[in-house]
Order: C-alpha cells, then sequence, then structure tokens
C-alpha cells in the first residue's frame, strides 16, 4: 500500500514538472526575444559622444584605472607638440629680438647727470639675498622646464639619447627640488614689497611719458616705478601660477585626475614661457640696459643721481626720512663693492 | 608584415580578470601597477559591459609624441614599446594616453615617478630579446617565440583577441553578424583611427 502511494506521489510529481515545464517554456522563449541585446548595451560611441570620457568600475583599488578612455590626451599633444613651441618661441625669441633691436637704438641708458659719488642703500642685504635666491632657483627652473618643451628638437639630435636622457632626469630632479626654495621666494618677495608696489596715480603719468627706458625725460617714480610694479606683479602673480599649477603636476593624483593635470600642464608651461620672456626684458634692463641698475642688486647702494633720475618720489622721502631722523641714511656709511 | 592590435570583444567579456592576473603573473608586474585592467560599464543595470583595457599600441602613439626624451618606438609589428633606461618619469605619455596605460612605480618622496612601465605586448624593449634584462626591465617577449600576448591567449571566453588587425577585426565582424549586435571595437576609433562596421 505505501510503495502504491508512493509510486503515484512520483507520477504525479514527474506530472506536475512536465505541465510546468510546458507551461513555462513559452515564457521564457517569449522574454528571451523581447530582450534587444543590442539596443540594451552600452555604446562606446555613444559614452564618446556624451562624456567625452569612458568610465566603469573595477575591481582593482586604483580608481584611476577606472577611467577606461579620455581622448582629450590628444588635444594635449597637441597643445604640446604643436602650440606650446609656437607660444614659446615667439615669446622668447620675439623678446630677445626686441631687446637686441632697442639696445642698437637705444644703447645703454645713461645717468644724465654722470654719477654724483653719493650713494643711497636701496635693497638690503635680506631683500638681495631673497632676490638672488629667487632668481638662482629661477633662472634653473627656466632651463630645465625649457629642456622638457624643447630639448627633443634641439637638445637631442646634438647630443644624442645617450647623453639627454641623464641630463633631462637630472633636469627634472632641480625642477622638482628647487621649486620649493623658488616658491618660498616668491612668497618672501610678495611680502617685503607689497608696499611699495601697489599702482598709484603717478604710475599713469610714468608709462604715458615712456618712463625712464623708452621715454628720454624722467617722469617722478616711487621707489617702485610702474616698469618695476609691473615686474613685482608678473613675478608674484605669475611665481604663484606655475607654483600652483606646477604642484598639482607634481603631486599626481592628489585630488586631481589625469584631466585636470593636462589643463594644469598648459597653464604652467604657458604661463612659465611667458614668464621667461618678461625675465629676459628684466635681466636685460638691470644688466646692460640701463647704467646703475645693477649696483642696486649687487651692492645694495644706488648713485643718488640714478635715484633721483628714475624714483625721484622715493628719493624726496628718504631725504625727508634722514631729515627728521638721527640716523641718516644717506650717504650710506659703507662703498659700494 | 602583420600589423598588431587588440581587440575587445565586450558581449563576450564575463569580468573574470583572467587577463590581469595573467599579465602581472607572466611579467612580474610589481605591487600597485596594472599593466591590463578590467572596467565594467553601467555595472549592475540593464546593458552591462565589460573591456578589457591595457595600450592599444596606437598608430601615431600620442605617448611616443610628447615623449620629451624621445623613448619610445614602434616596431615592424606596430607594437609601442618603450627604453627603461631613457625614461625619465615625466607622466607626460599619461597625460596624452587615451587608455591609461603608463603606470610609474613611486619613488621617493612626493608623487615623485620611477621609469614608466606599460603593457609591452608580450615584445619584451630594447634589450636582447629574452634576455635576463629585458625579462627584468619588460617581463617575457612571447612574440620573439612566436607567441600572441598571454591575456589574450588565455582568454576563456575568447572575448580579448590579440594579433594582426586584419585577422582580428575579420573574426569579429563575424561574431557581430552571427549574433546581430555588438558593442564597438573598443578604443579602435582612438587608437587606430578606425571602427569595424559590419
Amino acid at each position: 500500500m505505501t510503495t502504491l502511494i508512493a509510486k503515484l506521489r512520483m507520477v504525479g510529481g514527474a506530472l506536475l514538472i512536465v505541465t510546468l515545464a510546458t507551461f513555462s517554456c513559452p515564457a521564457i522563449a517569449q522574454q528571451e526575444t523581447s530582450v534587444n541585446p543590442t539596443a540594451q548595451s552600452v555604446k562606446e560611441d555613444q559614452l564618446l559622444n556624451e562624456l567625452g570620457t569612458i568610465r566603469g568600475l573595477g575591481s582593482i583599488p586604483d580608481i584611476r584605472s577606472y577611467t577606461i578612455e579620455q581622448p582629450a590626451g590628444r588635444d594635449w599633444r597637441h597643445f604640446h607638440e604643436v602650440t606650446l613651441r609656437w607660444i614659446g618661441s615667439v615669446a622668447i625669441v620675439g623678446i630677445l629680438a626686441l631687446l637686441i633691436i632697442f639696445y642698437l637704438w637705444r644703447g645703454m641708458v645713461r645717468i644724465e647727470g654722470g654719477r654724483s659719488g653719493v650713494r643711497i642703500v636701496r635693497f638690503n642685504v635680506f631683500e638681495r639675498s631673497v632676490h638672488w635666491m629667487t632668481a638662482t632657483c629661477f633662472v634653473i627652473l627656466a632651463i630645465s622646464g625649457l629642456n622638457i618643451t624643447f630639448g627633443k628638437p634641439l637638445l637631442l639630435p646634438l647630443i644624442g639619447p645617450g647623453a639627454f636622457s641623464p641630463w633631462s632626469q637630472f633636469a627634472k630632479y632641480a625642477h622638482y627640488y628647487l621649486s620649493f626654495p623658488f616658491t618660498l621666494g616668491v612668497i618672501l618677495i610678495f611680502l617685503m614689497w607689497i608696499a611699495g608696489n601697489i599702482p598709484t596715480a603717478a604710475d599713469i603719468d610714468w608709462l604715458k611719458r615712456g618712463g625712464g627706458m623708452v621715454g628720454r625725460d624722467h617722469p617722478p617714480g616711487g621707489r617702485f616705478n610702474a616698469g618695476q610694479k609691473a615686474i613685482y606683479w608678473i613675478v608674484v602673480l605669475g611665481g604663484g601660477a606655475v607654483a600652483v599649477s606646477g604642484y598639482i603636476l607634481m603631486f599626481p593624483f592628489y585630488g586631481t585626475d589625469v584631466h585636470s593635470m593636462q589643463i594644469a600642464e598648459v597653464v604652467h608651461a604657458i604661463v612659465a614661457v611667458l614668464f621667461v620672456a618678461a625675465m629676459l626684458g628684466h635681466i636685460y634692463i638691470g644688466t646692460i640696459g640701463m647704467e646703475g641698475a645693477f649696483e642696486a642688486m649687487g651692492s645694495g647702494t644706488v648713485d643718488a643721481n640714478w635715484a633721483k633720475e628714475h624714483h625721484s618720489l622715493w628719493v624726496d622721502q628718504e631725504m625727508g626720512r634722514t631729515g627728521s631722523n638721527t640716523t641718516p641714511r644717506q650717504p650710506a656709511p659703507r662703498a659700494a663693492e | 608584415m602583420a600589423r598588431m592590435k587588440f581587440l575587445c570583444d565586450a558581449d563576450r567579456c564575463i569580468e573574470c580578470n583572467a587577463c590581469v592576473t595573467a599579465c602581472k603573473n607572466e611579467h612580474e608586474v610589481p605591487w600597485g601597477m596594472n599593466r591590463r585592467r578590467v572596467v565594467t560599464i553601467n555595472d549592475g543595470k540593464p546593458g552591462e559591459r565589460s573591456v578589457s583595457m591595457a595600450c592599444m599600441h596606437c598608430t601615431d602613439a600620442p605617448c611616443q609624441a610628447v615623449c620629451p626624451v624621445d623613448c619610445f618606438y614602434t616596431t615592424a609589428d606596430g607594437v609601442v614599446l618603450h627604453s627603461k633606461d631613457l625614461c625619465i618619469g615625466c607622466g607626460y605619455c599619461f597625460y596624452a594616453c587615451p587608455f591609461g596605460a603608463p603606470q610609474y612605480p613611486r619613488v621617493g618622496n612626493f608623487g615623485s615617478r620611477g621609469k614608466m612601465d606599460k603593457c609591452t605586448y608580450c615584445a619584451g624593449g630594447p634589450e636582447a630579446d629574452n634576455s635576463n634584462e629585458e625579462y627584468e626591465k619588460y617581463g617575457t617577449n612571447r612574440l620573439a617565440e612566436g607567441k600572441l600576448p598571454l591575456c589574450a591567449e588565455m582568454c576563456s571566453t575568447k572575448s580579448l583577441l590579440a594579433g594582426d588587425g586584419e585577422i582580428i577585426a575579420q573574426i569579429y565582424k563575424e561574431r557581430v553578424m552571427r549574433r546581430g549586435y555588438g558593442s564597438g571595437a573598443w578604443g579602435w576609433k582612438t587608437a587606430y583611427r578606425e571602427t569595424i562596421t559590419s
């Protein structure tokens, strides 16, 4: 009896399965045909057109690797290989050409009144140290930076890859490490000379009259005339921009992705080549462009006649201070170095 | 001469990551670096697809163009390789690469990059084929032994194809024809400036 019930159960169960299967099969078949894998799947073309970058999820901890395609690198490539080389060459070769033409036309701007023999302290030891620390770093940073952009077409064919790679490796490390004293220098320059570099009404007059270089007369200038103020703000703002964009590149993926690093590189490179061009002008005026100018950063003192011609307002101020002050600042107690 | 390419048929990829593991093991790729990885798009949603991605060995490779020390070269097979002796670890190839292929070991302070490492298409580097120096820097050189990249060779669903571009494009085309759909040859337009139309 029990075996009969068991057999019936088995038959019943089998029948149930068969019935279920026969009813469910068309349903499954129907579902399969209603799903269109082509329409449902993500398409590369569509994603690229919509987003420009294709991202997903991966199973390794490195979330950078979840970006699988970002064709923006090709635009960046064009910038780095073509646009930047043009901007850099035009800016740097252009300014050098201008300076040569200017020098041939104007020559060294002399102290009109001749040297008085009286010295005025212009920059103290601290100011000069900061200036030369920043300047030394700048020159090395500029050379190592230009090497990255112009080394391959200009230097590599001359010295070959065996010498060019170690040099570039060294230049890269110099660029990284000297960025710290350079940034410190820019911050100190900003703080110690900000007082004399706020634009004033006198600057407009100075600019209209072409300053002491282009113009033939000597418009009144404060401790820093409008031309020097321009250099100051180029150093502070340009230096700030290269420092910020440089540190973004130096610390990859600290809150950045590849796209922001591309932008940082564009900013860094453009500001840097313009900065180099501006500093070439600064170096020109500070050396062969103007008599008596280098001494300000060399020995720290300038001739009183030079100061009167280029910084009349400052001289008046200094004289006034000396008059009321018990410690005379002028003439300077020590001779020019 | 063959023009070697990769093609990932995303409609077949099951995200098993065997290609990633095979690559890391074959070439002793160090910790924290992956020459190949699998990325899933629309994970868990209808229409999800996984793509195995590595260096695509681009035609007119952007990394090669931007490298400031010119350390890249393209072999006769169209494989883009580089010299770790010349690389200075500047990171420019990473900015330019559309596929995020270049990897850098982190050396020294802050984010300082070491010599770049990337997929070699199992073709080593400039050193003598299968020499110790080559193995230490770039991993094995299977191509010199007449073998294809290991990732594609051992792909269980044959989703990842490696070989002559025309042949693998033909295989993909036939697959798309037979099954009636295909999500595209991922990266081909960007890497090779061409698409596979079927």
